[in-house]
């Protein structure tokens, strides 16, 4: 079995899971963010169990602050586990950022500086999770919108470091590379091409909005609230003919759109998997 | 000899980040060497924003009552003072209502903060924990006993509460549910009003109850026999006579009621 089959899912939205039931959707999986469901009962769970029973699941950690300078809130990944051992997801993800301090929490993704001493705190907190959840965490590449002068390492580096070091998986944003891309005039290739192909267990695609720095400059801001854009695909495919085919995300998270709108993108991101794979396999 | 760089600590980066006043954090660069404030403010506005949003979901008829614009001024206001202590938005929110009673530019709407409360009662119930209600062969088993009646103790539905207000909040609520201004002005908001908040199936409901009704539904949520609910209830009655049948069987029609323990009973 390949385990790397093309597949693409969407975001599960509370608008479309009526329909999603009721007519299906045609998709390989969904994914959800692990905040959304940490309530006591209702509808919402329900309609997960409903979910998880026809379609594969991704659960998505959106509070975890993985890169806090404070330990991590043990309730809370408490939480997350006993989610994670309800719906058996066939992924588990978080964030490299940070998103509380103390006790107050921000609902971003802040940014860290990639240095020796981040390392050591960011590896702790995923060994800590990885040992919690028994089982292997994907960590996601942050949009970023400045940069720390204490920085001694690039973010593929750290990443490199933090996979090799604690053993996770690696979800490629692909829209989180391009908006850091443009925003540190950074080519966004050069993050991607260096990271392990076989960490990579996951992508992102999604939207961005357009903005501009105090010099005037491309500021992109990662809103998750239009298509993928075309950059994105480009970046998409190029990514794809090296990897092979990966469980590939649609993330709308604002302004969200028809489900036909998010089913056809994730369509669109299933056939340059296979486009990918022919290729692979017509070079083997 | 080379200066060790400036790190910024999360804690000067947090507080920054809710206070626009304060200087942003050194430390902090762009690859063009422009002024890392404006970029900084991306964060801020992100935080600001999603949390503002989070409860404009919240509380959308707070919103509808002091307009979008007023609404997402004191939204600010109230997320830069009390950001979440949870990273599960649906907890955030809660100490809203009293908040909005302190705030003065909203003082015009002294029915406000009680809004604000009957709707965060909302959200618990929507995803309070899911519970069976009492089967009518259970109903019938139970009152076959009146003799031990006034000692039974009422078991009611997670999502159940009740809020007794100053104000005709319940009612206004109904009619901020369709657009139709003609039923939104007909409210008598002077009008004391008591709302029940239950979750009935997958929908949310808030019913007006009378004064004694609610003290009654109140007593037995606090975990006291029926017999104590009633006398509670019927003291309170005044111009507005308690009704027990009618009570009890609103909450059963609403699929309110999910226990009942007579005395014996191994409970």
């Amino acid at each position: 079995m390949n385990i790397n089959a093309p597949r693409a899912g969407i975001g599960l939205k509370a608008a479309h899971v009526t329909a999603v039931l009721t007519q299906g959707a045609a998709v390989d999986f969904f994914e959800v963010h692990a905040e959304n469901y940490m309530v006591a009962g209702g509808p919402h769970l329900r309609h997960l169990e409903q979910v998880r029973a026809r379609w594969p699941l991704s659960i998505h950690g959106v509070g975890l602050s993985i890169g806090a300078d404070g330990a991590l809130d043990a309730q809370h990944l408490d939480r997350l586990a006993a989610l994670v051992q309800r719906f058996e997801p066939h992924w588990v993800s978080e964030h490299l950022a940070w998103s509380s301090h103390g006790r107050h929490c921000f609902n971003d993704l802040l940014p860290l500086p990639y240095d020796a001493v981040t390392l050591h705190r960011v590896c702790d907190h995923i060994d800590q999770v990885q040992h919690r959840l028994r089982r292997r965490l994907l960590l996601e590449n942050p949009s970023t919108y400045i940069e720390f002068t204490a920085s001694t390492m690039s973010e593929a580096q750290f990443l490199v470091e933090v996979r090799r070091r604690t053993g996770c998986a690696l979800l490629l944003d692909i829209n989180n590379a391009y908006v850091s891309g443009v925003n540190h005039a950074r080519d966004p290739w050069l993050l991607i091409e260096a990271l392990p192909a076989e960490a990579i267990g996951e992508i992102h695609l999604a939207g961005f909005a357009e903005d501009r720095d105090a010099a005037g400059d491309r500021l992109l801001i990662d809103h998750h609230g239009s298509a993928v854009d075309g950059a994105v695909w480009a970046l998409y495919r190029r990514t794809v003919e090296r990897l092979g085919p990966r469980p590939t995300l649609i993330e709308r998270d604002n302004d969200v759109p028809a489900l036909a709108v998010l089913t056809a993108e994730a369509s669109l991101a299933l056939e340059l998997q296979r486009a990918a794979a022919a290729t692979q396999r017509a070079a083997a | 000899m080379i200066q060790p760089s400036l790190r910024p600590t999360q804690g000067d980066f947090a507080a920054a980040l809710l206070d626009a006043e304060r200087a942003v954090p050194s430390g902090l660069c762009a690859w063009n060497g422009s002024d890392p404030a404006a970029r900084f403010a991306v964060y801020r506005n992100n935080v600001v924003v999603s949390l503002t949003q989070a409860l404009a979901d919240g509380f959308p008829v707070v919103q509808q009552l002091v307009g979008d614009e007023f609404f997402a001024a004191m939204a600010r206001v109230y997320a830069c003072a009390h950001p979440p202590r949870s990273p599960i938005l649906a907890e955030y929110g809660d100490g809203f209502g009293d908040w909005i009673a302190d705030f003065e530019p909203a003082a015009s709407l002294p029915y406000l903060p009680d809004m604000a409360r009957l709707e965060r009662a909302r959200v618990h119930a929507f995803h309070a924990a899911d519970a069976t209600p009492l089967t009518a062969d259970a109903l019938t088993r139970h009152l076959a006993a009146p003799q031990q009646l006034a000692q039974a103790r009422l078991v009611l539905h997670p999502s159940l509460a009740v809020l007794r207000s100053a104000w005709a909040v319940a009612s206004l609520w109904a009619a901020h549910q369709s657009d139709d201004a003609a039923s939104i002005g007909a409210v008598r908001l002077e009008h004391a009003e008591s709302a029940l908040v239950v979750r009935e199936g997958d929908d949310v409901i808030v019913l007006p109850v009378p004064l004694p009704a609610a003290s009654f539904i109140q007593t037995l949520a606090a975990g006291c026999p029926l017999g104590a609910a009633v006398a509670t209830a019927s003291v309170l009655g005044g111009a507005d006579p308690f009704d027990l049948a009618g009570s009890l069987a609103l909450l059963i029609r609403h699929g309110a009621l999910i226990g009942w323990f007579s005395p014996g009973d191994d409970a």
